[in-house]
């Protein structure tokens, strides 16, 4: 079974690596992700938001509905495991 | 209530790693405007912290964070994340748009004003998770 | 096919590779939690090399220290060895 399980292991190792050729080099100004919006980012992410390191400018200010809702997703999580897992120390009687 | 790893040694250091903890952990949130950091990283290494001592010394030294405190602090963080977005509307612009808030600094200050108070929940937030996840897992031990 | 190929990248790449096959082969919990948490470190040395700071000190707050903790706490639950 181990034996076989190598099968789909090695062809999705291989596919990765064959795709892996096709990636940008690490810091190409030419890449996508650095064509379409981060060049207004880095050009007025200073003055607009304040802030020196651009990546909290762009969490904190640019894109906060999505930091809202990363919080709200944190909380949610450690309600739940709150909830789950500690049910017999709050004395719950049916669980 | 007996899950401590304590030992005079592990005592003393972390008696004495605990402040500076703290104080990077408060550096990181304030601080993550000019340098490498924010609320989650900062709010991650408060957590850290408040985890160390709950390993050496048990719940007695955690400086008794309850869960419910530390459930407190979670919903605390997102209704400060919110508070700051719905200032917004209120003074007249968008939600979660800083630079309407009534101070009198420039636009990128003010903006930048906003962005540290958001990062002030989150790091309330992620600080309050972490203590309720690692409570619930020992607890759940102790009694189970 | 443009690898870039610089040589503290090749060496962290390797490092994590090997941690990542040493994390399942070791048969103490433990012990694998511990490899775990080297290679966070090793990926958070890789993304301050590759200039991502943030990510770095993320990686290496939640991926060296609250998630062992967690695994050690979860695996003091349970019993310890992995079969």
């Amino acid at each position: 079974m181990v034996r076989l399980s190598l099968i789909p292991f090695l062809a999705l190792g291989a596919i990765l690596v064959a795709a892996a050729g096709g990636l940008p080099p690490v810091g190409d100004p030419e890449s996508p992700p650095a064509t379409h919006v981060s060049p207004r980012y880095i050009m007025f992410g200073h003055e607009e938001t304040g802030a020196a390191n651009l990546v909290t400018g762009v969490l904190a200010d640019y894109r906060s509905y999505d930091t809202l809702g990363e919080t709200t997703v944190i909380c949610v999580a450690g309600l739940a495991c709150w909830l789950i897992l500690g049910s017999r120390s709050r004395g719950d009687k049916e669980r | 209530m007996n899950f401590a790893f304590g030992s005079p040694a592990l005592d003393a250091a972390s008696r004495l790693m605990t402040p500076f903890i703290l104080m990077f952990g408060a550096y990181v949130v304030m601080h993550g405007h000019d340098s490498p950091g924010g609320g989650f990283q900062g709010g991650v290494i408060i957590a850290a912290c408040v985890i160390l001592v709950r390993l050496v010394r048990g719940r007695a030294g955690g400086w008794n964070l309850s869960p419910e405190t530390a459930l407190a602090l979670t919903c605390a963080g997102v209704g400060i994340f919110v508070g700051v977005g719905l200032l917004g509307p209120i003074f007249g612009g968008n939600f979660l748009d800083y630079a309407a808030l009534p101070l009198s600094l420039k636009a990128g200050e003010v903006r930048a004003v906003g962005s540290l108070a958001i990062e002030i929940g989150v790091a309330l937030t992620v600080t309050g998770v972490l203590t309720l996840v690692f409570d619930a897992l020992v607890e759940a031990r102790n009694d189970g | 096919m443009t690898l870039s190929l610089e040589p503290l990248a090749v060496v962290f790449l390797t490092l994590m590779i090997a941690c990542a096959v040493a994390v399942l082969s070791v048969r103490d919990l433990l012990a694998a939690v511990v490899v775990f948490g080297t290679f966070s470190f090793f990926s958070a040395t890789y993304f301050a090399v590759l200039g991502a700071v943030d990510v770095a000190l993320t990686e290496a707050a939640v991926g060296g220290a609250i998630t062992a903790v967690f695994f050690v706490t979860a695996i003091f639950r349970t019993d310890r060895g992995a079969d």
